[in-house]
């Protein structure tokens, strides 16, 4: 076929050009603000070399807010995927209504984060109040007023919103596994158990190479859930890395310190997610 | 053996049951607090309402301005959707098509951008769309067709990749163009990683919150995700009227579901293996 460059360029112009402009400037740009005194108001900005990033590091709120973060991270993408790994067990079983309740269990995931942010803040605050007035489990009461609550409550939300989407991720794969492997197991004396560990679970490697590596990059850029949900409050306590950043810049106008703390955010979501993409992606054998 | 496999399976089903309450659970409560005036919210969170009383949907539906914020949340859904599943189809099909250095190059580019957070680019882009005068519902449209143009350059190159060119050849022969081939043999084949694409794009879209809080919070032009703030107060929270919009927020997301399943689910799992 004739192929000329004139449809190479024409058909890639819309989401070249809309790239460039979402994408590619702003990056650009935005590492150059990072070294400016820039305040979002003002046009003209002075260089002043590696100021905000030293100030980013001095600054407290940031500090914990990276603490949290990684925190809230870590235990949410172990309660994601091993609840969606459960739940991908176990309507894969043949059960009556697996169907429906596969349904049920993604649901959440369609709903957005801004109503599923302010639907949790009435549960765990009024609901989780009642019901722990009623039977006397003290620790039900009082959520949203201590870091600790919050930060469960955000656990519970993104686990409750995301293990849906992680289960669809991992029934594609179990139903990928071949019958006749687990059979052959069988034959050869291998219990359930036995059947489970060591032919389904190494089959599973790619299925969770994916379901952490998603789980991971949408928890580091969870911002409508902690949003509506906390606010960050009490007193800034879960105020996620996304949160510190907006309020860096809008809130304290201090445009070239978000922007730094933006570039820091960049750094450390790429190197732990390709770090975890690499570690896992060698542990994947083959079919 | 047989009698174990029952205990086995009713428990099983019993567990599922167990599990689809907890996960609807959320919704269950907002529906029957919806219901209820705020002095019954007071009273308690957990009772059953006392009448059916729609007086919080009419307030809500009004405050909400509830046609006027579908509208617009489905203009930008919609026109965004298009674009990119229209747009990012051809784009992937010239990188695949043309195995150049630029190609490599611009196909990587986009791919390395899934991982940039919106928050490492938010300010200088809400600078440079100040400048050339794109804080405006058109101006969020072009933004997201870029933000968007990563994923699903990579879904339809992945698959595009393993479509065999003989028959865009054979076309070619017979005297058509490449503009021609594209939108006569290269679209019908692609029909089903498109609706993958556009399941995806549909639902960031309809939920997206903070670039349409930038651009376009202004009066009239709110989408649905935007309207909702207006119950919950930093100080005072209308509970009553605040489940009532959640409940009329969460809706059509519902409605699509039901309508969609099928696609829904598959377009989710392609979307997520092969990305």
């Amino acid at each position: 076929m004739r192929k000329s460059k004139g449809v190479f360029w024409l058909f890639l112009a819309p989401c070249l050009l809309t790239f460039l402009l979402a994408v590619v400037i702003p990056m650009l740009t935005g590492i150059y603000y990072s070294f400016t005194d820039w305040d979002g108001v003002h046009s003209n900005c002075d260089f002043v070399g590696l100021r905000n990033y030293i100030k980013v590091f001095q600054d407290s709120y940031f500090r914990n807010s990276f603490v949290f973060t990684i925190l809230f991270v870590i235990v949410s993408v172990c309660t994601v995927n091993i609840l969606a790994f459960g739940l991908a067990l176990l309507v894969t079983q043949k059960i009556a209504g697996s169907n429906l309740f596969r349904s049920i269990y993604f649901m959440p995931n369609l709903v957005g984060g801004v109503l599923v942010g302010f639907a949790w803040q009435f549960i765990v605050r009024d609901v989780f109040d009642s019901i722990g007035q009623m039977l006397h489990m003290d620790f039900l009461r009082g959520w949203l007023s201590t870091q600790m609550t919050g930060f469960w409550a955000m656990v519970i939300v993104v686990t409750w919103q995301m293990s849906g989407y992680m289960m669809l991720v991992y029934i594609a794969q179990i139903q990928n596994i071949p019958d006749n492997l687990l059979e052959a197991a069988a034959i050869d004396g291998a219990s359930g158990f036995q059947q489970f560990l060591k032919v389904k679970l190494p089959l599973m490697m790619p299925a969770f190479t994916i379901g952490l590596f998603l789980t991971m990059t949408n928890c580091f850029k969870l911002y409508d859930q902690n949003l509506t949900l906390t606010n960050g409050g009490p007193s800034k306590s879960t105020e996620m890395l996304t949160m510190n950043i907006y309020n860096t810049a809008f809130v304290t106008n201090q445009y070239g310190q978000a922007q730094a703390k933006g570039i820091i955010f960049l750094i450390v979501v790429a190197l732990i997610t390709v770090s975890q993409l690499l570690t896992t992606k060698k542990r994947e054998v083959e079919m | 053996m047989k009698k174990n496999q029952i205990i086995k399976k009713s428990i099983l089903f019993a567990v599922c049951i167990l599990l689809a309450f907890v996960f609807v659970f959320p919704i269950i409560i907002l529906l029957l607090n919806s219901f209820k005036s705020l002095k019954e919210i007071y009273m308690s969170v957990l009772s059953l309402p006392d009448a059916l009383n729609f007086d919080n949907y009419k307030q809500a539906f009004s405050e909400l301005d509830y046609f006027r914020s579908i509208r617009n949340s489905l203009t930008v859904t919609i026109t965004v959707t298009a674009a990119n599943v229209l747009c990012c189809s051809m784009a992937a099909w010239v990188l695949v098509r043309y195995k150049t250095r630029t190609s490599t190059i611009i196909f990587t580019a986009f791919s390395v951008a899934i991982l940039v957070p919106f928050q490492c680019v938010m300010l200088p882009l809400l600078s440079l769309m100040g400048k050339l005068h794109l804080i405006s519902m058109p101006g969020l449209m072009l933004v997201n067709l870029g933000f968007g143009s990563s994923m699903s350059i990579i879904l339809f190159h992945g698959f595009i990749k393993n479509v065999p060119a003989e028959l865009e050849e054979a076309a070619a022969i017979d005297g058509a163009g490449q503009i021609r081939v594209f939108f006569t043999i290269v679209m019908p084949l692609i029909r089903g990683i498109s609706a993958t694409v556009a399941i995806l794009c549909v639902m960031s879209l309809w939920n997206d919150y903070l670039l349409p809080s930038l651009t376009i919070n202004k009066k009239g032009l709110q989408t649905l995700p935007l309207k909702t703030f207006l119950f919950f107060g930093a100080y005072t929270k209308k509970w009553n009227l605040g489940s009532a919009a959640l409940v009329m927020a969460i809706v059509p997301v519902v409605i699509f579901y039901v309508c969609c399943q099928k696609y829904i689910v598959k377009g989710v799992t392609e979307g997520a293996v092969k990305g």
